[in-house]
């Protein structure tokens, strides 16, 4: 027992690194790019000239019927092949974004087409421009709505970004793999390794209640509009 | 004063407006009656170009503007027009995420890019003429039908429309709630706002409006000063419509 307590305490210090140097950066930027990409998506399958929307539509057919970790695979493994070489991170960190921005474009979507288009009709009739009525009457109401199913992603996303330790992304997963193949102790470092995973959603889900929150203080918004 | 010639409207094969001519001058309260489905609406969100008509011309004040089918009128364009007309709709639309002093500054601050003290100042000063100064930092869920209709018609005031367009503006509210509601389009109308109002509601239609115009079917059936088309309506069918009216009010609203 004390043993396994001392090989968790030894090996604490290296995966918290590996999950500040690698995991945690890798969620944030590719969720923040992802949203980026997600939004972007949304609003071509909703307002764009349908080309573009047919374009979008197809990367997000791609993306959701292939698995994460054979697009992993591809960029990284596969594009040499055809001369684009990219180092692990950035190979992981498009991978990612790539797939955040899939999944989140069909939540952005919905949240979007939730707002009653009399909202949009009274930006409008106070003279706003169609960028305005998005940005200032539709997009922070929307936000509530996608808020719920867009903590899903990202608690997902920290967990998948596991994955990245298949292509050689020294993150806290493939730490926890490196101890394991000095010491011998697959249990107990995995049992550390999802304590590590558990805390991080935690916190997550944690900021997620405290968005809600933040965002319902304007009250029942569903009697205002009906 | 407000010009439309031969307005025509189709929404793919249905035609809804079949070349309305109308006027309304300058100070002047106006009232579209008629049945549900007639064009009421319609109209209305043709003249603040929510729709764009398949044909016809519209004049808002030295603006003008043509229509022809199949051509899009330019952003610009109908901004310019849009510009000089507020809107009030039968469900408020009040924008829930912000408080309702902050609904009436929105345009001002987005649109017209006031600075947010003076955008305060006339939002205050609106909200007080609607009798809402004293909820101004209140969110639109905790306010009654009749007090967010209050705060739209302050909205659609703040950037000084020449025109005040009120789709149904009492139709989502109970007689009492409505009666607010009235009591303000009236002050207004006496400040010598012009309004043209889709409306069922007689206290709206004939005590505070000047004129009537009967829609039906697409196609202004009778129009005069609205006392007289309550009173004396010319047409037989205008006639049977204002029963109606007056039968329900009766009832319910009272005239």
């Amino acid at each position: 027992m004390l043993h396994w307590l001392t090989l968790m305490a030894d090996s604490l210090p290296s995966l918290l690194w590996a999950a500040l140097a690698f995991t945690v950066p890798l969620t944030l930027a590719s969720f923040a790019l992802g949203l980026v990409v997600g939004l972007m998506t949304a609003v071509i399958r909703l307002f764009g000239p349908p080309p573009l929307a047919a374009i979008v539509r197809f990367y997000v057919w791609i993306i959701r019927g292939t698995p994460l970790l054979v697009q992993l695979f591809l960029i990284f493994y596969g594009l040499p092949s055809a001369g684009i070489v990219l180092d692990a991170f950035p190979a992981a960190l498009i991978g990612f974004t790539l797939s955040v921005g899939a999944y989140t474009s069909e939540i952005i979507r919905a949240a979007i087409g939730s707002v009653p288009k009399g909202q949009w009709e009274a930006a409008y009739s106070i003279g706003m421009s169609w960028t305005q009525a998005m940005r200032r009457t539709v997009l922070p109401q929307a936000l509530r709505v996608a808020v719920p199913p867009l903590s899903n992603s990202f608690i997902s996303l920290v967990k998948d970004t596991s994955l990245a330790a298949a292509i050689t992304v020294p993150e806290l997963f493939q730490a926890a793999q490196r101890i394991v193949a000095t010491t011998y102790e697959p249990l107990i470092l995995y049992v550390e390794v999802a304590l590590i995973y558990l805390v991080l959603s935690s916190v997550l889900s944690a900021m997620q209640v405290r968005l809600e929150r933040r965002l319902a203080r304007y009250g029942g918004f569903l009697e205002a509009r009906s | 004063m407000i010009g439309l010639s031969n307005i025509e409207k189709r929404f793919g094969d249905v035609p809804v407006l079949k070349g309305v001519s109308l006027t309304v001058a300058e100070g002047c309260v106006t009232a579209l009656i008629g049945p549900s489905g007639g064009g009421k609406s319609t109209l209305l969100r043709c003249i603040n170009l929510l729709e764009i008509p398949n044909s016809g011309t519209l004049r808002i004040g030295e603006e003008e503007m043509s229509f022809q089918p199949g051509v899009r009128p330019g952003w610009k364009d109908i901004q310019r027009l849009r510009g000089q007309t507020g809107m009030v709709f039968q469900n408020f639309q009040l924008f829930p995420h912000r408080t309702a002093i902050e609904n009436v500054m929105e345009g001002l601050i987005t649109v017209q890019k006031w600075p947010a003290e003076r955008a305060r100042e006339r939002a205050v000063s609106l909200l007080r003429k609607v009798g809402m100064d004293h909820k101004a930092d209140a969110w639109p869920a905790t306010l009654s039908g009749g007090q967010q209709q209050r705060v739209a018609i302050a909205r659609a005031l703040a950037p000084s429309p020449r025109v005040l367009l009120c789709d149904e503006p009492t139709s989502a509210l109970d007689p009492e709630l409505s009666g607010e509601v009235v009591e303000v389009l009236g002050k207004l109308a006496e400040e010598g706002t012009t309004m043209v109002m889709a409306t069922h509601d007689l206290r709206l239609a004939a005590t505070i409006a000047h004129e009537a115009v009967f829609l039906e079917d697409g196609q202004v059936v009778e129009t005069g000063p609205s006392r007289e088309l309550f009173a004396r309506p010319a047409r037989e069918r205008t006639r049977r419509f204002v029963a109606t009216l007056t039968q329900q009010g009766q009832h319910g609203e009272g005239v």
